[in-house]
């Protein structure tokens, strides 16, 4: 059986059990989005006055691309996290599988697709709130969409070699805590990175979010030149790249032992 | 006959410790085979090597013919593999599990139905085709798993511990789905620490003990070669002094709260014991089984 056809029927169980439960990730898959340009971009927004160094723009159309990205690094954090963790251990999904011929590189490959299946799904609802709110300031915000999927996966799928790792769900914790929630806030979304400290910035340069929100700010303001746009491009596929080859070595260790 | 599994001198290490120390076996077509040990003894690291989910560290293996350091998946298509924790979607039906277990095997949407609503019938669980699996009982979820490790007709089916934690109602019903198997012609390969699973199900069994295999053959020839045609069992009162009795008996063992005397006659020397003035709390006679081949072996009993 080749490897995508494998990694396929993986995704499909997966698809089976959100057809079941699609109503809870939906719920906050369409809330999240509507709540934060609610409160940060329309309520905030109304007290902060455009400045040259945001473009002219108005904050909620500022904020809109940005958040598109955020919002796809959190649902990939969460995705690849308990979900994953649950299928080695508690569910035990995944133990089934390698049972079958799908062997662990191809189930590794499968929560790939289904995470990148995901992201795209909420960015997607996410431009869609944006433009009904009037936060989309032009079609290019529809490319923001592909720079939140980029930069969810570049977040997500390192993040789900991690999870295979772990016997112990504690270490999640941390994440959200020292690394979800600084790079939520600090990686430009809200306010340009430039206010930040000198010596913080090369660290910002480190997250897919601020590799992300460039892409996305910059496609929609038609803002973004070529060589930059690739550099952010690659950066992030090569995350994704790495992120699968440590996933598919420690998901064989995981359960081919 | 055929052999469906060939193991020579196979070796499992974790780390520094030595799972599996060196075993020879081989399953022939059409047969049930037990692994009969305690807990540790190697069993479920063998199991892993056969099901072509672990690697083996050392010797030979060849399962369906084929290495499976090299032909994994194409062997794992045509197994079945019942583990010893279920591992069932238990959000989702008892059907979808079915369905989406022959998807992984590369069967047609059209196909995996069929096979649900076939295997559904053989798991007694066609009224609960639609409801969540997380509700139903130990022994529903293991037919089911059962079920599930059947909808690609495999030729060989590997059940870790399939009864353990299960009531003797869940267990006897369990056996029959295994028997039904066997008669089909599906050969199994079965690991248990209870010898009466081993006796009822297994034609022929090794006794597994520390990574070593300690004897092998059929149930009978076991009881015949290790042990005698009867056993008296006398307790005595925990803190009591057990007398020495060894001239009673072709071989008496001790454990903490009872003798076991291993003797053609079990009647008859019950008899000469309660003659020479010794006086047991208890006593009964019955017929060797696995456990006391399983003492004599390895000095400990089988479920500590």
């Amino acid at each position: 059986m080749d490897t995508l056809r494998a990694s396929w029927f993986g995704f499909e169980k997966t698809w089976t059990w959100y057809r079941r439960n699609w109503r809870a990730t939906a719920v906050s898959g369409f809330l999240t989005p509507v709540l934060f340009l609610l409160a940060l971009g329309v309520g905030f927004g109304s007290q902060v006055q455009s400045t040259a160094l945001i473009g002219g723009v108005p904050y909620l159309q500022y904020l809109a691309p940005a958040l598109v990205v955020v919002t796809a690094v959190q649902g990939a954090t969460f995705e690849s996290t308990f979900p994953v963790m649950s299928q080695f251990m508690w569910q035990k999904s995944f133990i089934a599988m390698v049972a079958t011929p799908i062997t662990p590189a191809q189930v590794l490959y499968s929560q790939v697709m289904w995470l990148g299946s995901q992201l795209l799904l909420r960015s997607v609802v996410f431009v869609g709130v944006a433009a009904v709110l009037g936060a989309a300031a032009g079609p290019g915000i529809l490319l923001a969409i592909l720079a939140g999927t980029l930069a969810g996966l570049a977040f997500g799928v390192p993040l789900v070699a991690y999870s295979a790792t772990l016997e112990k769900p504690e270490a999640f914790n941390n994440i959200f805590r020292f690394v979800l929630m600084p790079m939520t806030l600090f990686t430009g979304a809200f306010f340009p990175v430039s206010q930040l400290p000198d010596w913080l910035v090369p660290v910002v340069w480190l997250t897919p979010a601020w590799h992300g929100i460039e892409l996305a700010r910059g496609a929609t303001f038609g803002t973004l030149d070529l060589l930059p746009a690739l550099g952010h491009v690659v950066y992030l596929g090569a995350l994704v790249v790495v992120g699968i080859v440590l996933g598919v070595k420690f998901f064989h260790r995981r359960l081919a032992v | 006959m055929e052999n469906l599994v060939e193991a020579k001198a196979l070796t499992k290490h974790f780390g520094s410790f030595e799972a599996v120390r060196g075993i020879d076996v081989e399953v022939r077509r059409g047969e049930a085979f037990g692994f009969l040990g305690p807990n540790g003894a190697g069993k479920s690291s063998t199991m892993r090597m056969i099901s072509c989910v672990s690697g083996r560290t050392g010797g030979d293996l060849k399962v369906l013919g084929m290495d499976p350091g090299t032909d994994g998946p194409k062997i794992r298509a045509r197994l079945g593999v019942v583990p010893q924790l279920d591992n069932l979607d238990t959000e989702l039906t008892v059907r979808q599990n079915l369905q989406i277990y022959g998807r992984y095997f590369g069967m047609s949407r059209q196909k995996c139905r069929e096979k649900a609503v076939e295997l559904l019938e053989f798991a007694q669980l066609a009224d609960r085709a639609d409801h969540e699996v997380e509700p139903l009982s130990g022994g529903m979820k293991r037919r089911l798993t059962i079920a599930r490790s059947l909808v690609n007709d495999p030729e060989l089916l590997l059940l870790d511990e399939p009864t353990t934690g299960l009531d003797p109602q869940a267990r006897h019903l369990l056996w029959d789905r295994l028997f039904r198997l066997k008669q089909e012609g599906v050969t199994l390969i079965i690991t248990t620490h209870y010898m009466d699973e081993a006796e009822q199900l297994c034609d022929r069994l090794v006794v597994m003990d520390g990574g070593r295999i300690a004897a092998e053959g059929s149930p009978k020839e076991l009881i015949t070669r290790y042990s005698t045609k009867e056993v008296l069992e006398l307790r005595f009162q925990p803190d009591e002094e057990k007398p020495d009795l060894t001239r009673f008996a072709e071989r008496v063992e001790v454990l903490p709260d009872r003798l076991l005397l291993y003797t053609v006659d079990g009647e008859a020397t019950l008899q000469r014991v309660h003659e020479q003035g010794v006086t047991p709390v208890q006593s009964l006679v019955r017929r060797s089984s696995l456990e006391d081949v399983f003492l004599r072996l390895t000095g400990r009993t089988l479920v500590d």
